[in-house]
């Protein structure tokens, strides 16, 4: 249902906009080092990178309406080719102890974080884009599958090749370039970018699809090559998370890629309402923060009267969660409006 | 490479297979009716050996090793029993609020995962609280392991009996489906479910009916699954659904003989590829989605050819 009553901004008006959102938040980025212990660092750290993921995840899910199950898969070819890419050869010719490393991936050397982190972008898309095609042609119903299968998949290869990934012991010491600074900038920097994406022509046809492809389909959109870029879009930007997951830890493994991470994300943009980025983006904020404050329940220590926590209960609470407030709350907290749908400012996009 | 060999690998493709046919006829039925992938059947196979094992420890006062015939067959039963009330619990309590709302397919399918996760979890809890572990031996009567000589070939009961067992229930869920009236009124119902209501059916009780029939096969290949590997794990069902649901689509989704030709061509690649090339073993489990590929590509509708618009199962 369209307001018409949204006031409109003029191009002008956007740009002061979004030019004080960017000075506020690199002021905070700048200040809040100073300000908060190295623990909430670290936290909002990764909570910037699980809002990038998150917030690329929506748009396929969201925007789009594709179940997909990707994020994983698509966060290890990011983190893999990002540490390939900025770890030099000698370093890797050291690393690699299960198999000789190929002379192609023991050359490669970009220690430019910038350009590394683009590829990783870009060879996920690529691989989205060789997932999505034989799906899209059929029916959308087996892009959950295959994206789930894939996640699955890309660990095994990761573990069977080790002369490319170094197998289950994974690569360590990679630069740490992303540093709580950047990751803040990289954050932002994504979250423009998919709103601009959001609210243009392309995301409206996004959005035709999810709410009736048929429709869509009949006022001239191309409903599969919609389905694939938005596909491809949300793994571009997943692999750069990865990147910069890889860079702020320092080390990876297949094991760190596992379901695990799609199922939380999952949790976050059904928590902020499908389809909503600044759902998608306080979603992240409290299921990151729900996570700290539930961790006692893992801990067999802690006692509430006679309940005592329990290794993996956890995940228990939070897949109920999940169910209940797909019961009682399917909407979320935004369902698939915007904060800025409630103060009825927009831009002015014709 | 002799011909004992090749017999031996088509042997264990025959019973490898026979499992994911069991778990993919769940899939297919489900699918058939609702239109859904319901991500939780694989961990519905999973409840089903995890109950197994834990009737079978119960009715031996946790001694395991003393397992008799009468005993595991009572435990296997009642585990089959009660997964067929768990599947159609889950349809109850989640899936049928969401359909009743009318509410969009990706909510049906989140919940799917949903159910998945949360089954998961509480059995990692309860395996890891009261078992002391997540993975378990899993005991059953030395009958079934015993092998039978066939010249060169030797096999155990066990890998026999499975294919044996599936082909019986194949014929069973047939006979339901085209001889029996709530089989008549399932098939009626994946044709078109506004109409079945408008007829006065209760699409409810139906519905219900087949989520109990494909968990109770969901069970059945769950303990074959257990006693196969002996042993279980809460996750063990993640990736065979995941494989049974490729097999199901390879058929020809929507067909339940698709769904066991599906599971048989995917026993016998899982077991063939590494048996004739063994430098591909550690791939084993990318196979199915590898298949699974290329059918979208080449073949959508599957070997059974069941086009959603005409036909159904």
């Amino acid at each position: 249902m369209k307001k018409w009553n949204v006031k409109t901004m003029t191009p002008g008006q956007y740009f002061a906009l979004i030019g004080i959102v960017t000075a506020v938040f690199l002021a905070f980025l700048y200040v809040s080092p100073k300000i908060f212990s190295d623990y909430t660092i670290t936290v909002l750290g990764n909570i910037y990178i699980f809002i990038i993921l998150a917030v690329s995840y929506n748009l396929i899910n969201g925007v789009t309406g594709q179940f997909s199950l990707e994020p994983n898969g698509f966060v290890a070819i990011g983190a893999y080719v990002t540490a390939i890419l900025m770890l030099s050869p000698e370093l890797k010719e050291e690393m690699y102890m299960l198999a000789e490393p190929l002379p192609l991936i023991r050359d490669v050397f970009l220690p430019n974080p910038f350009f590394a982190l683009l590829i990783s972008g870009i060879v996920a898309a690529l691989v989205a884009l060789t997932l999505a095609f034989p799906v899209f042609r059929v029916r959308g119903d087996y892009l959950a599958i295959v994206t789930l299968g894939f996640g699955f998949i890309i660990r095994i290869f990761l573990i069977n090749n080790p002369q490319i990934s170094n197998g289950s012991m994974g690569l360590d010491s990679i630069p740490p370039f992303a540093s709580y600074f950047w990751i803040g900038v990289a954050t932002l920097i994504t979250v423009i970018l998919i709103y601009n994406i959001v609210y243009s022509k392309f995301g409206r046809a996004m959005k035709s699809v999810r709410d009736d492809e048929d429709a869509a389909l009949a006022m001239g959109v191309n409903t599969f090559w919609t389905k694939t870029s938005a596909f491809m879009t949300s793994a571009f930007f997943e692999g750069i998370g990865g990147g910069l997951m890889a860079s702020s830890i320092g080390s990876i493994s297949p094991d760190q890629f596992t379901f695990m991470l799609t199922f939380q994300l999952l949790i976050i943009i059904v928590l902020g309402g499908l389809g909503s980025m600044s759902g998608a983006i306080l979603g992240t904020f409290l299921f990151i923060g729900g996570m700290e404050v539930l961790r006692p329940l893992d801990e067999t220590a802690w006692h509430l009267g006679p309940i005592h926590g329990i290794p993996g209960l956890r995940m228990v609470v939070f897949s109920l969660l999940l169910l209940l407030l797909m019961l009682f709350a399917r909407r979320g907290l935004f369902g698939d409006k915007e904060i800025w749908d409630y103060i009825k400012i927009r831009r002015n996009n014709g | 490479m002799d011909f004992s060999f090749i017999i031996q690998q088509v042997v264990n493709g025959f019973s490898l297979g026979s499992m994911y046919a069991l778990i993919a006829i769940g899939y297919t039925l489900v699918y058939g009716v609702l239109r859904l992938i319901n991500f939780a059947h694989g961990d519905i196979m999973m409840v089903g050996a995890f109950l197994a094992f834990i009737f079978v420890g119960l009715l031996t006062g946790w001694k395991f090793e003393n397992v008799t015939m009468p005993v595991f067959l009572t435990a296997v039963g009642f585990s089959i029993i009660l997964t067929a009330f768990i599947g159609v619990l889950t349809y109850v309590t989640a899936y049928k609020p969401l359909l009743d709302k009318n509410a969009p397919k990706i909510s049906l399918l989140i919940t799917a995962i949903g159910i998945s996760f949360f089954l998961e979890s509480l059995f990692n809890v309860i395996a890891n609280q009261y078992f002391g572990g997540n993975y378990q031996s899993f005991y059953f009567p030395k009958w079934f392991s015993q092998v039978l000589h066939f010249g060169d070939v030797t096999v155990p009961i066990l890998t026999i009996l499975v294919p044996i067992i599936t082909l019986l229930l194949l014929g069973l869920v047939l006979f339901i489906l085209f001889k029996i009236k709530v089989g008549i009124a399932i098939r009626a119902l994946a044709f078109d479910i506004q109409t079945v209501k408008l007829m006065g059916a209760d699409s409810n009780k139906i519905i219900a009916f087949v989520f109990a029939l494909g968990s109770a096969l969901a069970a059945i290949g769950g303990v074959a699954y257990a006693m196969a590997y002996p042993s279980i794990d809460p996750y063990m069902g993640v990736l065979v659904g995941l494989k049974a649901f490729a097999a199901a689509v390879v058929g020809g989704i929507g067909s339940v003989t698709g769904a066991v030709i599906g599971g048989f061509i995917l026993g016998f690649v899982e077991v063939a590829i590494p048996g004739f090339l063994p430098e591909l073993g550690g791939w084993k489990d990318a196979f199915a989605f590898i298949l699974l590929i290329f059918v979208l590509l080449f073949k959508p509708t599957g070997i059974m050819g069941i086009d959603f618009e005409r036909q159904r199962f």
